[in-house]
């Protein structure tokens, strides 16, 4: 079965999205994805949807689900690299995705991630 | 109105919406549609195909390219013997739901494409129509 690869970058987390979502294969990834910033000690998810042509209402909340997992496992999730169309059409179709943080590409959106883990005292708990 | 291409799929699992996706993407790019409005069609084709699965137990998916004057247009239907839709209206609503879904599939769908038509008949099933016109 088709897997989408987790790749480890310092304290980040990229997962780059290459395939069509099949359901299986977006199931797969919120379990691997959990286990992965648990026994990884992620601080953050790039989730990299450039090669994406279609985001539907199924794959729009999977991709929400992964930010309210992640979120809830002590790391930030930011997705980059959209394309125009799709999100054009995600605004249309009703799904804006408020609560999820976006960049336009992997570069930026590390900047994202490494100063939010600046605001939150480098990852320290606030005192 | 001529019909320049005319296929029949059927939706009985997921990797069924994956084809369907697949195909009205490439009759989107045969008659010539933009890029946003190929993905407005593909994602709403999406939408529909997945109804017709998880509402409508499956059924099929019948795809046709129109050449209608000067305007060309990608029509397709989705079409399940399911249980049909009792109340048409609120089924169309933003955040409706029957299955803990967003309730985007239908009036999200509705507003991705030119034409739309749904009919319903309870114990019977549904047919969802939607045309998107160069």
């Amino acid at each position: 079965m088709e897997r989408i690869p987790i790749l480890k970058m310092g304290p980040y987390l990229l997962v780059t999205i290459q395939v069509d979502m099949h359901d299986r294969i977006a199931m797969t990834l919120q379990d691997e994805l959990t286990e992965r910033i648990v026994s990884d000690r992620a601080k953050g998810v790039l989730l990299d949807i450039s090669s994406v042509d279609v985001v539907d209402s199924f794959i729009g909340r999977m991709i929400g689900n992964i930010a309210s997992m992640s979120k809830i496992l002590d790391a930030e999730t930011v997705v980059v690299g959209m394309r125009p169309a799709v999100a054009i059409t995600l605004v249309e179709l009703g799904l804006a995705l408020p609560s999820i943080r976006t960049a336009l590409n992997v570069d930026a959106g590390m900047t994202l991630l490494k100063s939010a883990r600046k605001m939150m005292g480098n990852g320290r708990p606030a005192r | 109105m001529a019909v320049l291409r005319d296929e029949v799929i059927g939706l009985r699992s997921t990797d069924d919406i994956i084809k369907a996706r697949q195909l009205v993407r490439d009759c989107a790019i045969f008659i010539g549609l933009s890029l946003v409005d190929q993905t407005k069609v593909v994602t709403a084709a999406s939408e529909l195909a997945r109804n017709t699965l998880v509402h409508g137990g499956g059924g099929e998916m019948r795809l046709q390219a129109l050449n209608d004057g000067p305007r060309r247009g990608v029509k397709v239907v989705f079409a399940d013997g399911g249980p049909g839709i009792p109340d048409i209206e609120l089924a169309m609503k933003d955040g409706y739901t029957t299955r803990g879904g967003l309730g985007l599939g239908l009036s999200g769908s509705k507003r991705l494409v030119n034409e739309f038509d749904i009919q319903s008949q309870v114990g019977k099933g549904t047919i969802v129509t939607i045309v998107r016109w160069k």
